[in-house]
């Protein structure tokens, strides 16, 4: 089997190159665990000064997530973003004020309330008022960008290592030895998406159980279907990679193909709230595959949605690979000529 | 018999024409030599014979089929240019790997490892990955890739550049007898006394042939004792 011989040759040579397999498998992992530290603020305690309240809710509020801090000026700790929240409570009334500049903090200061308010033993329900400290209300929920940098880590590390070691090829020029083999460019695509697919699965597999089980990005649906989409999206990203590298010299002129083509996809996979956007921007959506990938990614953990729901997200991701994949026998059959 | 055949073959990169309307034949079972100053198109035509690069016209036909043919390619040993060897990979890994490409039986596989390396002197680095490798075991171990699969025809381009003479001259007798054994060899070289133990030659140059026949006969004909004159000579009728 040809085919065969291709794929061993490229786990081999793949086993040897150790920074290109970390680069592959733990760099994702570090960049997740980066991006999540400084975008999940679950595990802050935002800090709030009380004025007024009774025991009962005051000890209640303690009990939850929040923070009670004593200051001496809460109107103006408030300004200074030193306190988060502000609560004022008058016999039934309790008025809130949040700082609503930094928008989780406001996220978390109401779901902490909430969760005091309804473990109070008394059952009486107080009426409350929330109040924005600041006008431009930039409430954004950043749950979803776990399943999203899943999918977009996967897509672009493996675009990276697939796509220079497919230059290397070239440009070491076993790859113009290859055709003066009998071997067919179908085979030689095919082993080399093999062999890289390998270890797109395995980095799949680590990256998709460490983003669930270290780093908690709900998953409420299946952690398979996250392997399957996150297996695909790689594999999207190797067959563009493999596409781009013939139209670049260089490992360099493979790197400047990274603004121009990951980073936009970065904006448009659903990273960054397009509700607001001109609508010619968000159709530029329909023409990134993270977008889709991210999407089926996302309808996944956090809706909780199995196959059918994702189905569609899944044919135009592997319907971009199989175009890359033709597009990658062109261009073989061109060089070869 | 003839192995090769060229018909009228031209090709050009872009507006610079590198081979102009050659036609050359290759008998079986010689050791022809294409002798060329670098630039003169001593790949280019390589190439076409081996059927990586279809000339723009003109044709060439390689044991009766007209190339490129992914079939007539097995039987065809290649050492191109630049050692097209897998850095991370030890030598019986690069091996391996082209006999697989090339259908060589698995059973035969593990035997003609050894054969070829024996061949080109690198047994003791059977095991040892490429990476390390100086210049010249680069060459030799791709010379044991072309021949792994033994080949009917083996075209090899330059390939004792940069291997110290002893292990040159070692390489020439390994060619002459797999000339014994009934292969065809086509070798590009620009160094004179390699062309001296060719059974033919074809001077190359400017995208032309100049002259081919024997070395004897060529230094005949222009009553020279080198070839290396007698290549001079001809460059100069030709201008």
């Amino acid at each position: 089997m040809k085919i065969k011989a291709i794929v061993v040759r490229i786990i081999r040579q793949f086993i040897r190159d150790k920074r290109s397999l970390a680069l592959m498998i733990v760099a994702p992992l570090l960049i997740l665990t980066l991006t999540w530290l400084v975008l999940d603020q679950e595990s802050y305690q935002p800090k709030l000064a009380v004025e007024g309240a009774p025991a009962p809710l005051k000890a209640a509020v303690q009990d939850s997530m929040l923070e009670i801090v004593e200051v001496e000026d809460p109107g103006q700790a408030l300004a200074d973003s030193e306190i988060d929240a502000l609560l004022e409570a008058d016999g039934q009334y309790i008025h809130v004020t949040i700082d609503n500049s930094k928008p989780n903090q406001a996220e978390a200061v109401k779901m902490g309330l909430q969760e005091a308010l309804a473990s109070r033993s008394d059952r009486q329900v107080p009426d409350i008022s929330v109040e924005f400290l600041y006008e431009d209300n930039a409430e954004t929920t950043f749950d979803y960008t776990g399943p999203v940098l899943i999918g977009f880590f996967a897509f672009f590390f493996v675009f990276l290592v697939g796509g220079i070691s497919f230059l290397r090829e070239r440009s070491q020029g076993t790859l113009e030895r290859l055709f003066a083999t009998p071997l067919k460019g179908w085979e030689i695509i095919l082993g080399y998406i093999s062999g890289f697919g390998l270890f797109a699965v395995i980095q799949s597999f680590i990256v998709a159980l460490y983003a669930v089980y270290v780093l908690g990005v709900p998953l409420n649906g299946s952690l398979w279907l996250v392997i399957l989409v996150t297996m695909l999206l790689s594999l999207s990203a190797l067959t563009l990679g493999i596409l781009l590298s013939s139209f670049a010299r260089n490992e360099f002129q493979l790197m400047q193909f990274i603004p121009l083509v990951i980073v936009p996809q970065a904006f448009f996979s659903g990273m960054f709230n397009l509700d607001n956007a001109a609508d010619w921007v968000a159709y530029l959506e329909y023409f990134m595959p993270i977008s889709y990938g991210a999407d089926a990614l996302k309808e996944i953990m956090i809706k909780g949605n199995g196959l059918a729901d994702i189905q569609v997200d899944l044919y135009v991701v592997l319907g971009f690979s199989l175009l890359c994949y033709l597009l990658n026998l062109g261009t073989l059959k061109a060089y070869r000529k | 018999m003839e192995i090769v055949e060229l018909r009228h073959v031209s090709h050009s990169f872009g507006k610079q024409s590198v081979l102009q309307n050659i036609s050359l034949t290759i008998q079986r079972g010689r050791i022809f030599g294409l002798l060329g100053p670098s630039g003169s198109g001593k790949t280019t035509l390589v190439k076409t014979i081996v059927g990586t690069l279809t000339p723009e016209a003109g044709e060439v036909v390689v044991l009766d089929t007209r190339m490129p043919s992914l079939q007539t390619m097995e039987s065809i040993g290649y050492m191109a240019q630049s050692d097209a060897l897998y850095h991370e990979l030890t030598a019986k890994e690069n091996l391996a790997f082209f006999a697989a490409i090339y259908g060589v039986p698995k059973k035969q596989v593990a035997g003609r490892i050894d054969e070829v390396l024996e061949d080109v002197g690198l047994q003791d680095s059977k095991h040892k990955i490429v990476q390390g490798f100086s210049g010249g075991m680069k060459r030799r171990l791709s010379l044991a890739a072309a021949l792994i699969h033994r080949p009917e025809l083996l075209i090899l381009d330059e390939p004792t550049v940069g291997i110290d003479p002893l292990l040159r001259n070692k390489i020439w007798d390994r060619f002459a007898d797999l000339k014994r054994r009934g292969t065809t060899v086509i070798v590009t070289t620009h160094v004179m006394d390699e062309a001296e133990r060719c059974d033919k030659l074809g001077l190359l140059r400017g995208g032309n042939i100049i002259a081919h026949g024997s070395p004897q006969a060529l230094k005949r004909d222009t009553g020279t004792d080198s070839i290396e004159k007698a290549f001079l000579k001809y460059g100069r009728e030709e201008a």
